[in-house]
């Protein structure tokens, strides 16, 4: 029974995954002579990538976009969210919590388009702000990316926190009340550490799932103004698809998923140290 | 504090005068706050929707002056139809390869004794993790080399493997969930595998088969990247991609048909995920899955 989805795993994904594990080591083009008669390059890609100035702005800007949007935007905003809900009103908590997983639910097209829409002269954001003959795509691309993207993934951690405060122990929590710890200390001293580990696997796969981020940012700018806002997978894409550069394009992804894989790394690793 | 302990302050707040007090102001705040946070999450939205109601739209939210021509236009233009059309086959070809095959390899890995089981379970965690900017490029060469480019099928071939790997660890979570006795009871009785897994497992796992595909079939319908690169044959474009042409192409000019596009367009995953909500709690407190 096993067999159907091995065989669509190994060629549409084991394969693909071991191919550009040689591909990220050659000159393979998309046109040209060079896409039929490539060759292995060793490490060739790897010295590139040294000296390309854009490769290194491209890996600062994910950095970025990883610890701004995703780790820390999404993961507080996320737990204040969860804890906000959790003693709110009823009304307030079931629309302001659908809100914010329709936000999550949309494609991530439209969440682009609805965020381009916000962030240009004229638009919403330019009128609240009282400066509404500015871009803000165009005047802070990376703010405004990162906030579309905190304000559609936000309901993930929000609704793995609200699983992981439902868990918790109650008995625990009415002891600290009852004994008159402040609302801080409660959080800081009992909520926080019996989190540790719904928070750990929050930063995890948030990492994960926005180091790859594509089509949000490149609907909204291609990677522009310049290459302000060209985090790698749209690297990626454009030293592939756009300038044919299959082989250094594939070396780029496998940085990408060496990214990941040190991350991951790090929150198992944290994870374990305290089990 | 606990919804019990606000109820009994609340009952009788001469008892117990200063925390009450302190506790609405906190509870004020909090109302407030979400009221804000909501605000920001509403805003973007609205526009879509006021905008698809405007006779002259532009990107501010404003009161429409309300007309139906944009929703006219849209229904009435064949290329909506058509990437409605191309987005249900992608996505729906997409959900069926991937529900039927996460069915089947999520069965003995919940119930055999395969070896190096633990292994593959951690290696299908990690293949879900992949970004798929890494697979793009192997999978344009290999299709160029098959001669699968281009094709709506072939595509959803491709989504399909790269949603498994997920599938079959959610899917093998709800079969985990189900108790092993009833199967034993049927063995003893004389049933074999398939029918077991037809007239036992199937119908207790059916929630877990509708999160799986209606999960699957969300993401298929929202895929931007796949299709981008694999199939550019103009006449069968799925939503998505249609929305980003729009965008670049004429957009600018046409606000309200961009507008109602994207908002039929994702009306069918909200109606879906309302759908699978239900069954969905409890899906969300994997706190221990880091450590496998």
């Amino acid at each position: 029974m096993l067999t159907p989805a091995l065989a669509l795993l190994g060629l549409l994904f084991v394969f693909p995954v071991l191919y550009a594990g040689y591909l990220g080591f050659t000159n393979l083009a998309l046109v040209g002579a060079r896409s039929r008669d490539y060759s292995f390059t060793g490490l060739d890609n790897v010295v590139r990538m040294l000296g390309d100035y854009v490769f290194v702005k491209s890996s600062w800007l994910t950095l970025i976009f990883v610890v701004g949007s995703a780790i820390v935007g999404q993961s507080v905003l996320g737990m204040a969210l969860a804890l906000l809900l959790r003693n709110a009103v009823v009304p307030i908590r079931l629309i302001v919590g659908s809100i914010v997983i329709v936000a999550w639910v949309l494609p991530e097209i439209t969440v682009a388009l609805v965020w381009y829409a916000f962030s240009q002269a004229g638009g919403t954001l330019s009128i609240l702000l009282r400066h509404s003959d500015t871009n803000f795509l165009v005047v802070v691309p990376m703010l405004i990316v990162s906030l579309a993207n905190l304000w559609r993934n936000v309901a993930f951690s929000m609704l793995v926190f609200s699983a992981g405060l439902r868990n918790l122990p109650t008995e625990v929590l009415e002891a600290a009340e009852v004994e008159g710890a402040s609302v801080w200390r409660r959080y800081r001293q009992v909520i926080l550490p019996l989190l540790k580990p719904t928070i750990l696997t929050n930063l995890l796969l948030v990492t994960i799932l926005n180091l790859s981020e594509f089509t949000l940012i490149y609907a909204m700018t291609q990677g522009g103004p310049g290459i302000e806002t060209m985090t790698l997978p749209l690297y990626v894409y454009q030293e592939a698809f756009v300038f044919h550069q299959l082989g250094y394009g594939t070396a780029i992804s496998l940085v990408l998923v060496l990214i990941g894989a040190v991350f991951s790394l790090l929150f198992v690793r944290a994870a374990r140290s305290q089990a | 504090m606990s919804a019990v302990q606000a109820k009994r302050m609340k009952a009788d707040p001469s008892l117990i005068v200063v925390p009450y007090r302190r506790v609405s102001v906190a509870a004020l705040a909090t109302n407030i706050v979400l009221v804000l946070l909501g605000c920001f999450f509403v805003l973007p939205m609205l526009w879509m929707i006021f905008a698809s109601l405007d006779a002259n739209p532009d990107w501010a939210i404003k009161l429409p002056s309300l007309t139906l021509t944009n929703f006219a236009d849209v229904i009435g233009t064949a290329g909506a139809l058509s990437s409605f059309r191309s987005s249900l086959i992608l996505a729906g070809a997409t959900t069926v390869v991937t529900t039927v095959l996460a069915v089947l390899a999520a069965y003995p890995l919940s119930r055999m004794h395969i070896p190096f089981k633990r292994g593959f379970m951690l290696a299908i965690l990690f293949a879900s993790g992949l970004p798929v900017s890494m697979l793009v490029v192997p999978v344009y060469q290999l299709y160029v080399y098959l001669g699968w480019l281009d094709s709506l099928y072939t595509t959803a071939l491709f989504l399909a493997a790269s949603s498994l790997p997920f599938a079959i660890w959610l899917m093998k979570n709800f079969i985990d969930a189900v108790p092993a006795e009833l199967e034993h009871a049927a063995a003893i009785d004389g049933a074999g595998t398939v029918r077991i897994l037809r007239q036992v497992v199937l119908p207790l796992t059916v929630p877990g088969i509708a999160v799986t595909a209606i999960y699957t079939f969300i993401n298929a319908w929202g895929a931007f990247i796949i299709p981008f690169v694999l199939n550019s044959n103009p006449d069968d474009q799925p939503g998505p991609v249609e929305i980003y042409n729009f965008m670049g192409s004429h957009g600018l000019f046409k606000f309200g048909d961009l507008a109602v596009f994207s908002l039929l367009f994702s009306l069918p995953v909200i109606v879906l995920y309302l759908f699978m909500s239900r069954y969905f709690s409890g899906a969300f407190s994997f706190s221990g899955a880091v450590r496998g």
